[in-house]
């Protein structure tokens, strides 16, 4: 019981290190960004090339795939991305379906179709016990690391000035521009960085999630459902849903193992028939 | 109060000029069902063009004509197909024609039931909600393998002979003639309901839900029901595909299916009827020549096609069609019978 617990804590912390840029991309320019799975699969390839061919330690690797994810992320909003945002919806749609579509095929034309494993060091293997509970290591190092970023990112938001620059963009970019904040710049660096997030997000995840070249596709609804049912107004919002997703997720395939993805996908619909804003989310300001 | 008569009348006139068919239009139709006859050898792509181009048409009758988005599209593309090929399975319907209009009924339920779903939110939602739905009917047809096939598709289907007398046969000649003839009846359906006041309320509806209701068409109602006929016309198609291959996967439900139909529509032009049939056309050979080119990374270049689509901008590509479209717009009966009667050299 308090294993799936655990598990399921682990699974959600993940998700949302993966997703959480996703939310600011979201909510900053109400841009439907559904490639954003492609840059968390650049991330663990990223990892997999360097720890297992060219034998770099998996400490090293994590920032090495956080910094390159966040290039690629930065590159593409500069070159790419910035001409979409006042295009409509089903415009945005269709770009970032390409996007992934086109990331599929590479990552398969170069890396193989077959599902690929990071080798994580010995001392991370296994698992030990904390009055009867079993404890897997690596996954209490996903829960620290994924707890220390959010504490991080919590902290950037509420406390520095670029935080305070990002949520008052997020919360009106015209009025934001108007006080003479470079709401473009803020949301090329948060792009950016949230695509790092994604990297590293699945440099990590790679062991748990699985990685092969469909994963952008095959995460990109977990993704959404964190953004959509956490809200994107706020950090805590989609950091609940990542959670509630991860448990409910690990416990139903326990539990219930039959009905498999079924309960996730009906609670997401009955949730967003229910708050179409999602479930944390302040009353709509706009 | 009633409108004055002077408003009928007009109003009356517009809509049946509107709904006058153009030569292009009655050329296009004609070219399809000659290839009945010029194009034996081609009829097996040709069969695949009639029930996407279905397809098409029926998201466009959401998307172009009320506006909204949907990736989940290939739900009731799947069921269509899983009902025509159970029925036809288990011998509870074998004519064809009679399968796949339940199988159309069913999906159409179907698409009634969640049309309350996509009434509600903002884009996101409804695009989250309809890939939603798709994932569930997916799941579904996963876990009740016993009757499904699961994984492994649905085998051993056996299809009738169309209306108890024309055998399927594997070259599909028996298969074209019985799409086209499906998607031609269900076209001319279509253009009259999109010509017809319903049609206009609905573009309407597209155009600014809130002023729609101000001058009293009720939104809601007009969301469920085209939502409603098009999920039946999804169904149809799907139950084309099944009826014509004997066979019925999960792949019918994927999301990679409902994402082509957008990428069909696009090529094709939203919002006209023709759109999601061209789109068909172009699609399909494309792809025939890019999995002949790369067999396994096709999709890599749908996807640029997608990318590079959106990136010059769908005004700019429907401006490069504009004059052939002017030119088709222009050609009506009367030009076309003066141009034949005034001999070339002398005319215009």
């Amino acid at each position: 019981m308090l294993t799936i617990l655990f598990d399921g804590i682990a699974y959600g912390m993940l998700l949302f290190v993966l997703a959480s840029g996703l939310s600011v991309t979201l909510g900053l320019m109400n841009f439907i960004n559904l490639a954003h799975g492609s840059f968390a699969m650049a991330g663990g390839y990223i990892t997999v090339i360097l720890v297992n061919r060219i034998g770099v330690p998996f400490f090293l690797s994590l920032p090495i795939a956080f910094l390159v994810s966040a290039a690629i992320g930065f590159l593409f909003e500069r070159t790419l991305y910035a001409h979409v945002y006042s295009k409509p919806h089903l415009d945005q749609v269709l770009f970032t379906i390409g996007l992934v579509f086109m990331s599929v095929a590479a990552t398969d034309y170069v890396m193989g179709s077959s599902q690929v494993f990071v080798q994580i060091p010995t001392y991370l293997q296994g698992q030990f016990e904390i009055a009867g509970v079993g404890v897997g290591r690596y996954r209490l190092l996903i829960i620290v690391l994924c707890g220390l970023l959010t504490i991080a990112l919590q902290f950037i938001l509420a406390k520095t000035r670029f935080g305070s620059r990002l949520r008052a963009a997020v919360d009106d970019s015209r009025v934001a521009r108007g006080l003479g904040i470079n709401v473009n710049w803020v949301f090329s660096l948060t792009f950016a960085f949230g695509s790092g997030l994604a990297g590293l997000g699945g440099a990590l995840g790679a062991e748990i999630l699985g990685l092969d070249p469909t994963f952008p596709l095959k995460f990109m609804i977990y993704f959404l459902i964190v953004v959509t049912v956490g809200g994107t107004s706020s950090i805590t919002g989609p950091f609940l849903a990542s959670l509630l997703l991860g448990i409910g997720d690990v416990a139903g395939k326990y539990y219930v193992p039959t009905l498999g993805s079924f309960v996730i996908y009906t609670i997401m619909i009955v949730v967003l028939i229910w708050r179409p804003q999602g479930l944390f989310a302040r009353a709509a300001s706009r | 109060m009633p409108p004055p008569p002077i408003a009928i009348r007009v109003a009356t006139e517009w809509l049946s000029a509107r709904a006058r068919w153009q030569p292009l239009e009655v050329v296009f139709w004609l070219v399809a069902f000659s290839a009945i006859w010029l194009l034996p050898e081609r009829h097996l792509i040709l069969t695949e063009i009639a029930w996407l181009g279905l397809f098409a048409l029926s998201l466009d009758l959401i998307l172009g004509y009320a506006g909204i988005i949907s990736l989940g599209h290939a739900a009731f593309f799947g069921l269509g197909a899983y009902t025509a090929a159970l029925l036809a399975k288990y011998g509870i319907v074998n004519e064809p024609v009679l399968a796949m209009v339940v199988a159309g009924l069913a999906a159409a339920a179907l698409g009634f039931a969640t049309s309350f779903l996509v009434l509600r939110g903002s884009d996101l939602t409804r695009l989250m909600v309809t890939l939603g739905v798709a994932l569930v009917l997916r799941e579904l047809a996963n876990r009740y393998g016993w009757l499904t096939g699961g994984a492994d598709g649905l085998q051993g289907v056996t299809i009738g002979p169309v209306l108890g007398m024309f055998r399927l046969d594997m070259f599909g000649h028996t298969g074209y003639v019985y799409c086209l003839t499906v998607l031609f009846i269900l076209f001319l359906l279509a253009r009259r309901l999109v010509n017809s006041p319903f049609g206009l309320s609905l573009m309407s509806v597209k155009g600014n839900p809130l002023r729609a209701s101000a001058i009293g068409i009720s939104v809601d109602a007009r969301l469920v029901a085209i939502y409603t006929v098009a999920a039946g016309y999804a169904g149809i198609a799907g139950a084309l595909l099944a009826q014509t291959t004997a066979f019925a996967s999960l792949e019918v439900f994927s999301f990679d299916r409902s994402a082509d139909l957008l990428l069909i529509l696009i090529i094709g032009g939203t919002g006209y009827l023709y759109g999601g049939l061209i789109g068909a056309i172009v699609f399909k050979f494309m792809q025939d020549y890019l999995s002949q080119l790369t067999p396994q990374y096709w999709p890599f270049w749908i996807g640029l096609v997608l990318v590079v689509i959106v990136l010059v901008g769908r005004e700019r590509i429907s401006q490069w069609t504009g004059p052939f479209r002017r030119f088709a717009a222009h050609l009506s009966w009367r030009t076309l019978r003066r141009r034949l009667t005034v001999s070339p050299g002398e005319g215009h």
